[in-house]
């Protein structure tokens, strides 16, 4: 079998997985829509806290408010977006500690994109269209002096917040092949670099700045883009051009969490029987 | 390079090892590692079309050496080919070429009915149309499927639920087909069932067919040759004819007699085991002697009402096996 008809036949099978999780969920429709709405809910309030505390002050590390809303909606976006598509790989510890991975690998197809699509929560698609509806009312309330390079920044930069917090979650994800028992260590990267990501880095300090915006990258999610966006220097120091390296930032994190999670897998150890 | 010549083996183990890292408890905080080998230095070669029986107490690395030829688990050491390919590292390649039934790990759609479970799996494998309609077709009739086709799979019996499971498994037409206690709490129909759509399978002759089980009777039914794992190793590998001759086993001939002998008759290679019945049943051992022999013999000592040969109980012949003791208890 020559190896090209076997990549051409890969979309048709993964599109069949897609469809399998949509006709399973419609089978619950009730639970659907309540889930639906319910899921707006965090989101919203992530959106609200940050509202509520310029309304004690005028400037949050030295942006103002629709400048900081700008960070918020490029977190919210990227981070829901995310979660819709690449969030509930968390599950994959279920999938080890019951011995459920056996019946992804016997399949002829990849065993990260199969429980990707085999649990797509499209309940939380509305998350992810509040989010970009708030980056989208930021950018048209900031004053952006748009050139064609910050259209295409505006387009690249939740996309590639996207990809990193998607690298996020699976590279939290396969730390369950080595400790079953991992519990809630990955929210501490996921949901707290959610959280990190939605004020300025101005507001931070010392290692843990350090650690977390430019050894971990979370500063290229929002804050360094919305910089680029806004036309506004580094309060920080670094250059302007920063501001660009998030795509780069996100690839990086995307082939390192793929390492991650290949290594994991052979490490898998199945269950007794 | 990919697939398999004619004449070269489907499956070829050599060395095959898993060990295990396993932390235990030693006192309250404290841990300690320690390994434990499931898989201990087996070697295989499996030829297109056999039918193999691998069997072996539980925690023997039935399971775990299933899981290392189908691409689940990395071995710790050794070589294996399916099919020619390396599992792990060509694992969605080889998928394409095998079927897998894990008694306890669905493949079907747990909300859906089970007949959308084979379309998807149409696609999933890229079987095309007409091939996977025939193939649906036939296994419907064998495995008598129509009745619960539209039913969803979490509302089927096991029973059902394990034919649907073998369907799914064969819709692709894999070169071999492993299953890891197909049998497993099914009940007398649908055991039976199974039994016999795998019979079948087998007689066609270009299924390959590795299947792991408890129940002995499945092995009987179906496959000529045996291995037998314990420890972690192979203890038997052969026909299950060869394993009775290893093992002493020997078929018995029962006489039933109008009135008891006043002696008791002697017939040569064949000593008597035991009387029963206040001496109105003879039971003689077939050691050198053929049944046929023994019954012609007898047949000219003594007046027979009734006479039967007892086929060698293969489930002795295990147990004996199984109670060689064992050095660490594997996990």
């Amino acid at each position: 079998m020559a190896d090209r008809t076997y990549r051409l036949g890969v979309v048709p099978a993964y599109l069949a997985l897609l469809r399998g999780q949509a006709r399973s969920q419609a089978s619950y429709r009730t639970s659907f829509v309540v889930d639906l709405v319910g899921n707006v809910g965090a989101t919203v309030f992530d959106v609200l806290t940050v509202l509520v505390l310029f309304r004690v002050t005028r400037d949050l590390g030295g942006f103002d408010r629709t400048e900081a809303m700008v960070m918020v909606g490029l977190s919210s976006a990227a981070f829901a977006t995310a979660d819709l598509t690449v969030g509930n790989i968390e599950r994959v510890r279920q999938y080890v500690r019951t011995g459920l991975l056996d019946a992804v690998l016997v399949r002829p197809l990849g065993a990260l994109p199969q429980l990707l699509l085999m649990d797509l929560p499209v309940r939380k698609a509305a998350r992810s269209l509040f989010g970009i509806g708030v980056l989208v009312t930021a950018l048209a309330l900031a004053d952006v002096s748009w050139t064609p390079g910050r259209v295409a920044l505006a387009v690249l930069a939740p996309l590639a917040g996207v990809v990193f917090f998607g690298s996020i979650f699976v590279a939290t994800a396969t730390l369950s092949f080595w400790w079953i028992d991992s519990g809630e260590v990955g929210s501490a990267f996921t949901y707290g670099g959610r959280d990190f990501t939605t004020y300025p880095m101005t507001v931070y300090s010392g290692w843990f700045r350090a650690v977390f915006a430019y050894g971990l990258g979370f500063g290229f999610v929002a804050y360094y883009p919305a910089l680029a966006l806004l036309g506004r220097a580094d309060p920080l120091g670094l250059p302007a051009w920063v501001g660009w390296l998030a795509p780069g930032v996100a690839l990086l994190a995307a082939a390192g969490a793929a390492t991650a999670w290949r290594v994991g897998v052979r490490h898998y150890r199945s269950t007794g029987s | 390079m990919t697939g398999t010549g004619p004449d070269e083996p489907v499956i070829e183990v050599r060395g095959l090892r898993k060990e295990f890292v396993v932390r235990v408890r030693a006192g309250r905080f404290r841990r300690t590692k320690r390994v434990v080998t499931a898989v201990d230095g087996i070697d295989l070669t499996v030829h297109r079309g056999e039918m193999v029986g691998y069997i072996g107490p539980n925690g023997a690395g039935k399971s775990t050496t299933l899981k290392m030829l189908t691409g689940v688990l990395t071995p710790s050491a050794g070589e294996v080919r399916v099919c020619g390919f390396t599992p792990v590292p060509q694992r969605t390649r080889l998928a394409l070429r095998i079927g897998v039934v894990f008694g306890q790990r669905s493949q079907l759609w747990w909300d859906l009915p089970l007949r959308d479970s084979f379309d998807l799996l149409r696609h999933i494998y890229r079987v095309p149309g007409a091939e996977h309609a025939a193939r649906l077709r036939r296994c419907r009739t064998l495995l008598d499927l129509d009745g619960f086709l539209d039913v969803p799979v979490r509302q089927l019996s096991l029973g059902q639920r394990m034919r649907g499971e073998l369907t799914a498994a064969l819709l692709h037409r894999p070169e071999v087909l492993f299953l890891d206690e197909p049998t497993i709490g099914l009940d007398v129909v649908s055991r039976q069932a199974v039994r016999s759509f795998l019979a079948e399978l087998g007689r066609a002759g270009d299924t390959t067919l590795l299947l792991t089980t408890h129940d002995l009777a499945d092995i009987e039914r179906l496959c000529r040759r045996l291995v037998v794992i314990d420890h972690g190793g192979v203890v038997h590998d052969g026909s299950i004819e060869a394993l009775h001759t290893r093992y002493g086993s020997r078929r018995l001939v029962v006489a039933d007699l109008d009135e008891p002998l006043a002696e008791t008759p002697v017939l040569a290679g064949a000593p008597l085991l035991r009387t029963e019945a206040d001496g109105r049943r003879l039971v003689f051992a077939c050691e050198s002697a053929t049944a046929s022999t023994v019954v012609a013999g007898l047949a000219q000592l003594v007046a027979l009402r009734d006479i039967a040969i007892v086929e060698p109980d293969i489930e002795d012949v295990v147990t004996r096996l199984y109670r060689a003791p064992a050095p660490v208890e594997p996990g």
